[in-house]
Order: C-alpha cells, then structure tokens, then sequence
C-alpha cells in the first residue's frame, strides 16, 4: 500500500450564515494514500463544498486536524496555506478558472510564478504540462479562442504543472457536455495511472464512476466509504 | 513574485484598458507637466533677467554708485523715496577720487542721464535717452561702432559738442542717409555726430537702440545735472570675484568721504545687476514656494483618483484575486501585485507628463524670449513624485485585495 497523503481526523466546520450558525463538516475522518482515484459526493448542503476547500488548504478547519503529505495543515497560518496550495495542490474547477486576458501557456505558468521558478524554466514546464493534456499546438490561444473541453484541460495542465500531491478537481464537468466530460475523465484517468493521486468532487453518479473509491458525505458526516470496481475503457467510450 | 514579472502585469492590464487608464492617470500628468513647466519657465526667466535684462541695462561685472537705487521693481514707500531725495548727490569730486584711490583694477566713467528731444533739420525724436558720459562708458557697455567712431578721452577733455546716435534713432532720423558730419540738436544745442552704435534689440518690447551719447563735458552735459553733479559713477571689473572687492573698497571710501559712522546706514546705492535683480529674485522664490502648492493639489487629486479606479479594479478582478490565491499567491503577492500596478499607472502619467512638460518649455522658448531650459532634477522629482503618489494611492486598495478571502473570491461572479 502507498503511503498516506491526506488524513484527517475530526474535522469540523462552522460557520455564521447571518445570525444563524452553520455545521458544515461534524467530524470528518478520512484517509487517502498516494496514487488513489477518490470521488467525493453528495447532495448539495452535506458539506462537499467545505470538504473540498478544507482539502485544498482554502478553508482551515474549526476543530480536527488535517495532515497533507506529512504537514500538519490545520495549524498553517496564511502565507504558510499559500505555499501548501501552490506546491501540494492542483486546483480545477467547474468553471475553469482561466485568467481571460492571458494565453493558455501564461495560464499554466501561472503557479510557477508564484512558486518563483525562472522564465525559461517556468515555460519549459508549461509547455510539457500542455503536452500532456493533449494542446501542444494550442499554447498561444487565449482561453476565449478554445472550446469547453480546451479549456478544461489547460486548467488541468495548469493543475499539474508544480507536481502537486493531489489533483483536486470540483465538479470538472459541470460545464461540459456529455462527450467532453467523457474526455475530460479520460484525462483524469491516465494522469491517475501515470501515478497521480486525484479527488474529485462530484455529484453527478456517471462522473464518480470513474473513479476507484466513492466517499458520500450526508449532513457534515461521511456517509459511505466504499471501493469502486474500475471501469473498463469500453464502459468509458 | 519577482518585482519585473509584477511590472509587466502591470503595464498588460494598462494597455488593456487604454482609455480608462489614461483617464485615471491625467491628474499625475498634469500635476508633473505643470511642475516641469514652470520649474522650465522660470529658471528660463533667471537666465533672461540675469543675461538680457540686467546685462543689457547694468552690464556683466558692472557696478553703479548712486544716489538713488535705479532699477527698483518692488513698491517703495513715500518715506523711503523722500530719503533716497534727502542723500547727497555724487559729485565730480567723490569721482575723482574714487579712480585716483581705487585698488583693484576697474574701468570707470562717470555718467548723467535724462530724456531729450533730438532734432535734425526739421525731424524731431522725443523722449530719447542723454548720456553725458566719459569715453570709457563704450568699453562698459560693450558697445561696438557700427557707423564712424566713439568719442575719444581728448575730445571729453576739450568739451567737444560731439554725439554719438543709437541705431534706432539715427535710422528715425536720417532714413538711410548718412549721419556722420551732421548736426543735430538736443534740446537746441548743437552737436556733431560722429558715430552710430550697432543695434542692441528689445528688452521686454523695449528698444535699447534710442539714446544719444555725448562726453560728459559736452554742451548736453547742462541738461542732465548741475555742475560738479553726476548721476552715477559706472565701474567695471574684470571678473566676479574683483566686482566684489571693487565693491566693497567704493562703499568704504564714499563711507569714509561722507563721514558716515559704523552702525549709520549707507547714504549712497550701488547698484549691480545682483541687487537691481533682487525684486526679480523676490518673485522667482515665491514662484518657487508656490509651486510645490500647485504641485502637490494636482498630484492628491491624481492620487485619488488613481485610489479610486485601483478599488474599481479590485472589485472588478476579484475572481482573479481568488484564482491567483488559489494557485499559491500569498496576500504579499496580491498586495505587491496591485501597487506595481498602482504606480505603475502614475509613472505613466509622470513620464507623459514630464513629455507635455518638455514640449510645454520648448514652446514658450520657441515662441517667447525666454530661454526656457527643462532642468534635470525637475525630471527626477517628476518621476519620484510619480511613483511616490502611485504607491501611496496604491497601498489601501491593494490591501484590500490582499486580505480577500479566496473561496469568496472564487464564487464571486
């Protein structure tokens, strides 16, 4: 077995919606090694939202604690969560996410920027994050000149760029149609298999299909936790 | 993130808004255009009233011996003017002396003045400037001969009834023809001209070229004074330093001549360009004084300005804010991110301005007498005062971007 990457243990989460005090997360135990395929789903209010910016070091948790790659997240202060994002996580969203005004490659070099990396070292990566998502010959469109699924893919090559311990992908194919999706997972699937650790947030049943074990969370609490049986290609087509 | 990557941020999202970006940035470059113009302009005019006006009327290196101040420009009071009326005159006497018992080498001519009416067969020209002087008064002036010669020391010392024109006058006068031989009359006396000085130009629109020259000895010499009275001794050294000795030793002696205890003021002027150029001097230091004033309103509302649209953009980028969050920018990184951009903004404007500001003193040089000079520092300044109220304007709205929450600016739409 991998090692352990993600664990946390307790965590809880609340916070004031108006006058009114919400549990978003009520004790959360979870553990993920190195290299799984993890879904996390469940319907909308049972703290998917919180459990995925917890993950992602955007949120600190209200009690618990929350191990990511050895380091103690729970207690990291601003600039410290910062760091953690840009080394150890590989954001994609729902809506991409894209800065509009920059090309595909500048979007990519985007957390290289902020990880001080060198303007020839920083491009060489991009370009080889592009690479491997497949939009080799796209680098210099702004996201506006690529379709949906384009788009998601140069998140995703900007997700992988600084070698993160977890892709933390929320929703990915939200926006997309079926056969995009379909693409988009293909994606996630190979990059799991070349030895990527993924999470995916997701509600839609067809999507966690992907992935090798299914986490549902219901009212702050996790709900179910069970193995997925893997997909063979021909499901996925 | 590395100061340069932050400036190129910055100036990509200038120029993607170019017509707003100017907008907000035309207070700085007014502010900076004003300050490189009027710094031009009026060091121009320092130059022009040291060289021109004070050279032209006073002399370089020159110094009178007075009565009375001449060039006084500031207002005076009746009190002042009635003891200036109350002091000695300057007589023959204090100018002999002065040239037998000065040091420091020095040229000196004695001088009256008034305005006559010059008159030759029929044509008269009012209100032309007398000089009565010794022949020493060409060397002061620097006056060059255009047309026949200067009057010589013997001819002062024969009293010879001799005139030499200036140039205005003799082309009013003779129109062409040639003056030399002529006589003409100041006011009814007689005299012959010998020479005309070549044409001295205009100062501040006045001509310099209307006066007539005659030896202090001169028939002309009953119009400007009393005998044994002058109106100025006029004393040339060879450079700065000596005008300063020459100075002090005349001072001393007509102190010493007129009995003048330690402690009594002067009962005497002299008068160099230096203090005929004080009042300018006054003016120039309150222009000087005032423009940091003017400066500095132009430049805060500049910077509110520059505040305002920098909070404008935060709003508006507030999902670039949570983006960058996201990816691993630290608040410092936002915070940097958004001054550059802030400054960024108003070194635009300070470094358009400090264009409009070049052109604005070319123009007055090119159109007015002004030698209008951009000064080095005022450039400096220009573009320190742009950065300075970039940063300032930049640091509050910046701030706020830093402290945005990122999973609020994430869902922010």
């Amino acid at each position: 077995m991998n090692e352990v990457i993600i664990k946390l243990e307790g965590i809880t989460r609340e916070y004031l919606m108006g006058a009114e005090q919400v549990r978003a997360l009520r004790g959360v135990d979870l553990e993920i090694r190195r290299n799984e395929y993890v879904a996390i789903m469940g319907p909308s209010g049972s703290g998917k939202s919180t459990m995925m910016n917890m993950l992602g070091c955007l949120d600190t948790p209200s009690g618990g604690r929350y191990w990511l790659n050895g380091h103690e997240a729970s207690r990291l202060q601003d600039d410290e969560l910062a760091r953690v994002r840009n080394k150890e996580i590989g954001f994609v969203f729902q809506t991409f996410n894209l800065l509009p005004r920059a090309s595909a490659l500048a979007n990519v070099e985007l957390p290289l920027v902020y990880a001080g990396a060198s303007g020839r070292d920083r491009r060489r990566r991009a370009e080889h994050a592009l690479e491997r998502v497949g939009l080799g010959e796209r680098m210099h469109h702004k996201p506006n000149e690529l379709s949906g699924g384009q788009r998601q893919r140069v998140a995703i090559a900007r997700a992988l760029v600084n070698n993160p311990s977890i892709l933390l992908a929320d929703e990915p194919t939200g926006n997309l149609d079926s056969t995009t999706s379909e693409e988009i997972m293909r994606v996630f699937g190979s990059l799991q298999a070349q030895g990527q650790t993924v999470v995916i947030v997701t509600h839609e049943p067809d999507i966690a299909a992907h992935a090798h074990r299914v986490v549902v969370l219901r009212d702050g609490r996790i709900d179910s936790d069970r193995s997925n049986p893997p997909r063979t290609t021909s499901a996925a087509a | 993130m590395p100061f340069f990557e932050a400036v190129r941020l910055a100036i990509s999202s200038i120029r993607a808004q170019k017509l707003k970006s100017f907008f907000s940035l035309v207070g700085v470059l007014i502010g900076v255009t004003f300050l490189i113009a009027v710094v031009s302009i009026v060091q121009g005019m320092n130059v022009y009233m040291t060289d021109t006006f004070a050279g032209a009327l006073i002399g370089v290196n020159t110094f009178q011996l007075r009565q009375e101040p001449n060039f006084n420009m500031g207002p005076t009071s009746n009190e002042q003017r009635r003891e200036w009326q109350r002091r000695p005159r300057i007589t023959i006497e204090d100018a002999a002396y002065v040239k037998t018992h000065m040091l420091t080498p020095v040229v000196i001519a004695r001088s009256g003045n008034d305005r006559v009416a010059v008159e030759w067969k029929g044509k008269i020209a009012k209100d032309i400037n007398l000089n009565t002087v010794d022949a020493e008064f060409f060397t002061i002036k620097h006056w060059n001969i255009a047309e026949g010669r200067a009057f010589t020391p013997q001819e002062v010392e024969a009293n010879a009834a001799v005139v030499v024109l200036g140039w205005e006058l003799a082309q009013r006068l003779f129109n062409g023809r040639d003056p030399l031989g002529q006589i003409v009359t100041l006011a009814g006396l007689p005299h012959r001209v010998i020479g005309v000085v070549e044409l001295q130009g205009n100062v501040f629109g006045f001509s310099m070229d209307k006066f007539v020259v005659t030896p202090i000895t001169s028939p002309a010499r009953r119009l400007t004074n009393r005998p044994h009275i002058i109106d100025d001794l006029q004393i040339q050294a060879t450079n700065p330093l000596q005008m300063r000795e020459a100075m002090d030793e005349v001072r001393e002696m007509m102190r010493v001549r007129r009995g003048l205890k330690p402690g009594q003021a002067d009962n005497f002027h002299i008068e160099s360009s230096e203090t005929a150029l004080s009042t300018w001097n006054q003016i120039s230091k309150v222009l000087f004084l005032a423009l940091p004033g003017l400066v500095g309103i132009s430049l805060v509302v500049g910077g509110i300005v520059i505040m305002n649209i920098m909070l404008m953009a935060v709003v508006e980028r507030t999902r670039e804010i949570g983006i960058r969050k996201a990816l691993g920018a630290k608040g410092s990184d936002i915070m940097a991110q958004f001054v550059v951009e802030s400054a960024t903004l108003s070194v635009t404007g300070a470094i358009l301005g400090i264009g409009a500001g070049i052109l604005l003193a070319f123009a007055v040089r090119a159109l007015t007498p002004l030698p209008a000079a951009v000064a080095p520092w005022s450039i400096g300044v220009g573009v320190g005062l742009g950065i300075l109220v970039g940063v300032v304007a930049g640091v509050y709205p910046a701030r706020q971007a830093s402290r945005m929450d990122p999973i609020v600016a994430l869902g922010h739409e």
